[in-house]
């Protein structure tokens, strides 16, 4: 496309805005149409009150000032899915000039589905015949021109992934948006076109006064549009129409056959597109009965009976290696990098409080924030990929027989193998699932694989009460038991919570496309900024507030006896245990340390002391926090590791083997950390469903951990 | 017959859908519906979901929503 006028400075008074709406089935390359337009600006936002990502397009050619608004894919106008919802809403209420309805030229009839729709929206309409250059190729020739006559509608032929077209594009929408507007030629059966001409005539007769044609009024009436209805349910010729439109629906219905007005409209609509495509769509001879196409042959081993499930799980095994191999080399960069940046900026405050707001506070919440940025950078493209290529589809056809007995979908799979990595991510991924109910399902348990975070915690318990040899199978064994508790906690939500017919399972399984880079790089750049932008927010704020309540309220007279003693210290051990009964005492005395005491008795059955209230409750912050703060309480210092060999010491001497492994219990199941639970809010769609998962992983982790601590007591004592 | 009987790469006739209305307009929206022609092309293991070919466009369904799909031979 030429540039002719692009300077987004200069906005004269003079230009006119058009505001096109793009409109299409999945897998038709919207996304790649709208990248091949986008040389101009590209604003990516949410669409209000849900996570489904909008993506508008500015620019300027010739004397107009385009937007651009991608809308989500949708099949028809049901309101199965998000996305669908979102698109049907915006089509209806919004304000825009006219719709682009991007068609997949190598599957017309079936995309002529949703085009019949949007014929009946008495709007504007460009159809953009996508991927005309693959049609050609499979020898499918499509006849444009007499398509645009038949339906009355301007057809243009384009390929986004050549470019092929886009400027035709642009000119025919300033055309059309120019010209006065058109009624397009949806043609029905006899039978309906009569029950039309009825109500047609019907409203010539009283001269009701419409916008719309009468035609269109009478075809939205008996498709029982819900906008039409209620505008002239308040007209006094309603009393009247009522009953001529009920039985022009019996009629229908009796026509063909069901009870369901919109079932007969779809049947309308096939036959008409049938009629369309025979028309104009001419196919090369001997092209005409298909090969075995490259998908054919791809789907004979990928969705083998035998091999498919294996060959999935290597490369699931190949992603994670991927994500926690690669991912930690600049990890240890970015961490290295804060630390660095924390020990500049500190000498140059003199403020104590400010500093340790600062260093501990907001650069070491950001920190965090942005340390799992290249994990979920390098998971987003393997996700990308498994979505662009067409593959993600075999998976759930492929595991959704095993995941459907616990209530959850085949594309369960991938958030919850993430959430064994880290359960940001994981919540994120979850967004492949389409329908709300599986996805918060899946949302709800993926806390229960537990998360690199949690590792720590495990290794140091583990070390402390077994030897070597036998910490690895015990590790095995927790990871094992929290998924298949996953497992259980999901069929116990579904026959409970989520109760309720199973959602249907009915899912495309598009052709396998090689992947575009500019369009992988394109939602991997979204999404990434998306979560640093979302979450960081969020999440810098919550590890402001620990460090508040761990430090605060500060006490000086603490500070002032511990200072004598240390500096009277006879020997550096001296001075380090001195230092670390000061650390210890302060936060017994911070808010954090006085919550873990008032909750004390609550905590008592399941074997917990103070001590260990106080690091469970810093572990709803981060998990990596149990491990340091239990070091600065069992007078270590806080600058532990799990592999710190007296802490462990230290944690069998104090703590009794019930408790121990009761405390596993609950890091086992409770809140993964601020930050996960704050990305959780957001994919869920509230803060509500926060609160829900944080009463349901507590008392879930509360009644194991009783149990847990009882067994363990009657079996071995202590 | 319903289509979660028909055998591999067998093709069928849609004569009805005994489905709800939710899962019915699922169906639809897919280009299933009375007449349509529909080929069973793999089954997944345990025959718990089946593919199969519907015009152009290739779908996964479930055993439970095959089997409220009234097809006949032809």
């Amino acid at each position: 496309m030429k540039q002719q006028n692009i300077n987004p400075e200069a906005c004269p008074v003079t230009a006119k805005h058009i505001k096109v709406a793009l409109v299409g089935q999945p897998n038709v390359g919207k996304s790649m149409l709208i990248n091949s337009i986008s040389n101009a600006h590209l604003h990516v936002g949410n669409f209000s009150g849900v996570t489904v990502d909008k993506t508008e397009v500015l620019f300027d050619y010739k004397d107009y000032h385009f937007t651009v608004v991608d809308l989500p894919g949708t099949y028809a106008f049901t309101d199965y899915t998000i996305e669908e919802r979102v698109t049907h809403e915006y089509l209806c209420a919004e304000d825009y000039d006219i719709i682009i309805n991007v068609v997949d030229s190598t599957n017309i009839e079936k995309n002529l589905q949703l085009t019949s729709e949007l014929l009946t929206m008495s709007k504007k309409i460009v159809i953009a015949l996508n991927m005309s250059d693959e049609a050609e190729k499979e020898g499918i020739l499509i006849d444009e021109k007499y398509m645009s006559e038949l339906l009355g509608v301007s057809c243009v032929k384009v390929s986004a992934a050549t470019k092929m077209g886009i400027e035709e594009l642009i000119d025919t929408v300033i055309e059309v948006y120019e010209k006065p507007k058109q009624e397009p030629k949806l043609v029905f059966s006899e039978a309906v076109e009569e029950e039309i001409e009825k109500i047609v005539s019907y409203l010539k007769k009283h001269k009701y006064k419409a916008v719309n044609s009468y035609r269109n009024v009478a075809i939205n009436l008996l498709k029982n549009n819900k906008k039409t209805y209620e505008k002239l349910h308040d007209d006094p010729i309603w009393t009247e129409l009522q009953p001529i439109l009920i039985e022009a629906s019996r009629h229908i219905e009796l026509h063909h056959d069901t009870d369901d007005i919109k079932e007969a409209f779809a049947e309308e609509y096939a036959s008409f597109n049938r009629g369309i495509v025979a028309e104009v769509v001419k196919y090369t001879a001997d092209e005409r009965r298909e090969k075995k196409s490259l998908t054919e042959k791809i789907d004979a081993i990928l969705i083998h009976p035998l091999f498919g499930i294996p060959i999935f799980l290597f490369f699931m095994w190949g992603l994670f290696q991927l994500t926690f191999t690669l991912g930690n080399i600049p990890m240890e960069w970015i961490d290295g990098f804060f630390g660095w940046l924390g020990e500049t900026i500190a000498p140059t405050i003199s403020n104590d409080d400010i500093r340790s707001l600062v260093v501990d506070g907001i650069i070491g919440g950001v920190g965090a924030v942005v340390l799992f940025t290249p994990n979920i950078i390098i998971l987003f493209i393997g996700i990308a990929l498994l979505e662009t290529t067409g593959y993600m589809s075999r998976v759930a056809f492929l595991l959704d027989g095993f995941f459907h007995k616990f209530g959850l979908h085949g594309q369960s799979f991938i958030p919850l193998v993430t959430g064994f990595g880290c359960s940001i991510p994981a919540y994120m991924s979850a967004r492949i699932l389409k329908n709300d109910r599986d996805r918060l399902l899946t949302l709800f348990i993926i806390g229960f694989m537990s998360c690199g975070a949690r590792l720590p915690v495990y290794v140091l318990f583990a070390g402390a009460f077994f030897g070597q040899d036998m910490a690895g199978t015990v590790l095995f064994i927790i990871y094992v038991s929290g998924a298949i508790l996953g497992l259980i906690a999901a069929k116990v939500l579904k026959m409970t919570a989520f109760k309720g017919v199973d959602e249907p399972f009915v899912m495309e399984m598009p052709k396998y496309r090689l992947p575009s880079f500019k369009l992988i790089w394109h939602t991997v750049l979204t999404q990434t900024i998306m979560y640093l932008k979302k979450a960081g927010t969020f999440i810098a704020g919550a590890a402001m507030l620990i460090w508040f309540l761990s430090n605060y309220p500060h006490n000086e007279l603490l500070d002032q006896e511990y200072s004598v003693k240390i500096e009277q210290a006879a020997t550096s051990e001296q001075k380090r245990e001195y230092e670390n009964k000061l650390a210890e005492m302060q936060l017994e005395q911070s808010y954090l340390g006085r919550i873990g005491k008032l909750t004390e008795p609550l905590f008592e059955p399941l074997g917990f002391d103070w001590k260990m209230n106080v690091a469970l409750q810093a572990g709803l912050a981060a998990k990596e926090v149990v491990v340091s703060t239990l070091g600065v309480l069992y007078s270590m210092g806080g600058d532990v590791d799990e592999t710190s060999h007296s802490l462990a010491e230290n944690i069998r001497k104090h703590i009794p083997f019930a408790s121990a492994v009761s405390f596993i219990v609950v890091v086992m199941v409770y809140l993964p950390c601020l930050a996960a639970t704050t990305v959780f809010a957001k994919e869920a769609g509230s803060w509500k469903y926060a609160f829900y998962l944080f009463i349901f992983t507590s008392v879930v982790a509360y009644v194991l951990a009783f149990i847990a601590y009882n067994v363990t007591r009657v079996l071995v004592g202590g | 017959m319903t289509l979660y009987e028909v055998e591999k790469s067998k093709k069928v006739k849609v004569i009805k859908l005994n489905a709800s209305y939710e899962l019915k307009q699922r169906l639809i929206s897919f280009g299933i519906m009375k007449d349509a022609v529909i080929e069973v092309l793999e089954h997944a293991p345990r025959k718990k979901t089946i593919e199969v070919r519907v015009g152009k466009m290739r779908l996964a369904l479930r055993a439970e929503e095959a089997q409220q799909i009234e097809v006949e031979e032809i």
